[in-house]
């Protein structure tokens, strides 16, 4: 079986498969999109969190510390209930579009990237927090800053959020249905496949799934010794 | 110039959530049963129905009571599904408009080929299932409350078996879909029952084989309705009556019966 899974992927890649690149490319293409807009709002949220001090400020961390493992299908299950026609967003008809899948995987992500972000930022905070009061930096230019220098290490935090996206099955389905052609994604193709018997084919996509992640991970990887050597030097 | 520059990449990332959402023409949400997806009806007759009504049909595969349960929420404008007091009821309750017949197939037990409870050849469901539960062998169940997993109760009482206090002993129910089930019966050798057009495209059979058919309690209608617009004013009307009249006419019913997955046919059209 596994032999016979490794010889499929392979057959399925070679043969530039238009159904797999429309799949491959979706489910790239939403889980990016997630994990841009859950940056944009988890990068600076997990900075303030970091520097400033409020009443609270613990148990927010906490929270979102907890939401980290935050069943995929629940989020799916709230996100279909909001927007469900008869739901409070029914009239945006979302529900069953990509557009569902990337606020699902949305709500996924920020947890774990402002959580990583706020552990990082916190260490830098420790070194720079007397040098920038005393410099009298504003709080939105501090954030800059401490994104901006933590921003190698930043970059695990960032994959750790696409892996989870990229790899989530429970909420994308109960979101997007798995519609052919237009919300069908390499997760949600993978469960049809293995509910369809083709155990073979499925694993096929999981291998095809892992390669992208992995070349993904490699690309970023390059990037950030390439800038490090060059900022190092 | 940060904010600013963080304006940007929001409006960018706005712009395209909505452009891919609504890159594609007049379409319809179809909620649906899995077997007639998973059969590969769907694959051969929704081009048919786009190249002659013009309207694409969406497929959202799910068992019979998850769809019928998403369709009393608004969230499709038709449903085709296979549990007919089930439907009569959605209607009856104001969420359809008007249930017709579409076509039909038959359920079977399939089971392993050493067949441990003896029950090869039979066409009397009732005897078979009460062999089963007398000799506790392994029976798997959907257990989600789809079309299959009501049929198979009404089938158990009317064996005058209760299978229920035998959960989690002989009687798995595994709460998942028919392909999942299947799968799961194949890896403990027990019977299950399926309806005959996922067990035939179904790829993981290994030694299972079909142990009983033909028993007229073995029949699976399936069964098409509009979503009622008065209760769901979104319902796009004109499409979805559009799909199901093209369902049911000649045209439709004919591309049906023309469905073969191995010189099989798998449904057989009865529209009215």
């Amino acid at each position: 079986m596994l032999t016979q899974a490794f010889s499929e992927a392979f057959s399925l890649i070679a043969s530039a498969n238009p159904d797999l690149y429309e799949i491959l490319w979706l489910s790239v293409k939403v889980s990016l999109t997630a994990l841009l807009s859950a940056s944009i709002l988890a990068l600076p949220l997990g900075t303030i969190l970091a520097i400033s001090e409020f009443k609270g400020k613990r148990a927010i961390v906490t929270f979102f510390t907890a939401m980290m493992g935050l069943p995929p299908v629940v989020v799916g299950l709230f996100v279909y209930l909001m927007l469900s026609r008869s739901g409070p967003l029914g009239v945006l008809e979302l529900l069953y579009t990509p557009a569902a899948m990337i606020i699902a995987q949305c709500i996924l992500i920020v947890p774990i990237v402002t959580s990583l972000t706020h552990q990082i930022i916190e260490e830098l905070n420790r070194e720079y927090r007397d040098l920038f009061f005393s410099l009298r930096i504003d709080t939105g230019r501090a954030i800059f800053a401490y994104l901006w220098d933590a921003r190698f290490s930043l970059l695990t935090t960032v994959l750790a959020g696409f892996g989870r996206a990229i790899s989530e099955v429970g909420a994308v389905m109960i979101v997007g249905g798995n519609i052919n052609h237009l919300t069908r994604i390499m997760t949600t193709a993978i469960a049809l496949e293995t509910s369809k018997g083709n155990l073979a084919l499925a694993l096929a996509l999981g291998i095809v799934l892992l390669m992208i992640a992995l070349v993904v991970n490699a690309l970023v990887m390059i990037v950030k010794t390439f800038a490090m050597d060059k900022g190092y030097a | 110039m940060i904010i600013r520059k963080a304006k940007q990449i929001g409006v960018l990332c706005l712009a395209a959530i909505i452009g891919i959402s609504t890159a594609y023409a007049e379409s319809i949400i179809l909620q649906s049963t899995t077997s007639t997806k998973n059969s590969g009806l769907y694959d051969y007759i929704l081009p048919l129905i786009e190249q002659d009504t013009g309207v694409a049909v969406n497929v959202v595969a799910v068992g019979t009571g998850q769809a019928i349960k998403n369709a009393e929420r608004c969230d499709g404008d038709i449903l085709l599904v296979h549990a007919k007091a089930s439907e009569v009821k959605f209607v009856k309750e104001g969420f359809g408009v008007k249930r017709s017949d579409l076509m039909y197939n038959d359920f079977v037990i399939v089971g392993p080929v050493n067949d441990p409870a003896g029950i090869h050849g039979s066409n009397d469901v009732s005897n078979a299932l009460k062999t089963i539960a007398q000799k506790e062998s392994l029976f798997a169940s959907r257990g989600d409350d789809s079309g299959t997993h009501k049929a198979e109760l009404r089938l158990w009482s009317a064996s005058d078996t209760d299978p229920s206090k035998a959960s989690g002993a002989w009687y798995l129910e595994t709460g998942s879909g028919m392909g999942s089930t299947l799968n799961l019966a194949v890896g403990k050798e027990a019977y299950v029952l399926s309806d005959r057009a996922t067990w035939i495209n179904f790829a993981n059979k290994q030694d299972f084989r079909i142990h009983v058919q033909g028993d007229k309690r073995l029949f699976n209608q399936y069964g098409i309705i509009l979503i009622n617009p008065a209760r769901c004013p979104l319902v796009k009307t004109t499409a979805g009556q559009a799909v199901i009249d093209w369902l049911l006419s000649k045209r439709g019913q004919t591309a049906i019966a023309s469905y073969k997955v191995n010189g099989t046919q798998l449904f057989f059209p009865n529209g009215e």
